[in-house]
């Protein structure tokens, strides 16, 4: 659809629907396992994801049920994209305006600037109400990349 | 004016934040620039005159000459601009 950006942030093997996260920390690494999966960061990735948690807090869940979590740019990260898992039971980050989570979006990027037109989609992808409800009852991945 | 858009990392949670800032800012009519950093250059920075964040993150900002705006709903813009307008105009 209008999200070309998008399309090529998530590449095959990113998306990943209806999992079950035990807590925060797992539901964080199943969104950067997908990273690992989509050939996006080599794993030491996914724990310095988990690394921004403890060291700056649940912060990065940005609107009401949704998370992007990410970690700085560094040697772990093979090219900026994007992966998404949704919960079948929503978790609480600890972030009193928006908890619980139930999208939980894995970000990576080589550099401060060459993923900004990814986020500009991301971001309009977000405001729509529609967009959102269709990944929060997402039955399986295809229609998750029908939004794209 | 300039404004600074603040998250932990400089990368995901701040930059979407500039983004919806300037959209709302524009539609106010107010002229700045909206940059986005991590925390470490935001509690360095002495000459922005807002910083915006999120509630978690504006805990560790304090002793700044800067007013900080805490957001949170990111894609709210309603909210944005509620704040925005109450600080700015």
């Amino acid at each position: 659809m209008g999200f070309p950006k998008l399309a090529d942030a998530f590449a095959e093997n990113s998306l990943r629907v209806l999992a079950a996260a035990l807590d925060r920390e797992h539901a964080i690494e199943l969104a950067g396992d997908l990273l690992v999966s989509s050939g996006r960061v080599t794993p030491e990735y996914t724990v310095a994801m988990v690394d921004v948690l403890e060291s700056h807090g649940p912060y990065f869940v940005i609107a009401p049920g949704i998370a992007l979590a990410h970690a700085k740019p560094s040697e772990f990260v093979i090219s900026s994209g994007l992966s998404l898992v949704t919960l079948v039971e929503p978790i609480a980050f600890g972030n009193e305006a928006n908890d619980p989570v139930q999208l939980v979006f894995g970000l990576c990027a080589v550099d401060h600037d060459s993923h900004i037109e990814i986020l500009a989609e991301l971001s309009n992808l977000l405001s729509d109400n529609e967009a959102v409800n269709i990944l929060l009852n997402a039955g399986d991945t295809e229609q998750i990349r029908s939004l794209f | 004016m300039k404004i600074i858009a603040v998250c932990g990392m400089g990368i995901g949670t701040s930059v979407l934040l500039k983004m919806n800032a300037e959209k709302v800012l524009s539609q106010l009519g107010i002229d700045a620039t909206v940059e986005a950093t991590d925390m470490k250059t935001a509690r360095e920075s002495r000459d922005a005159q807002v910083i915006l964040t999120t509630p978690d993150l504006a805990q560790l900002l304090t002793g700044l000459p800067s007013e900080v705006i805490t957001i949170e709903h990111f894609f709210d813009l309603e909210e944005l601009t509620k704040k925005l307008s109450a600080s700015l105009l």
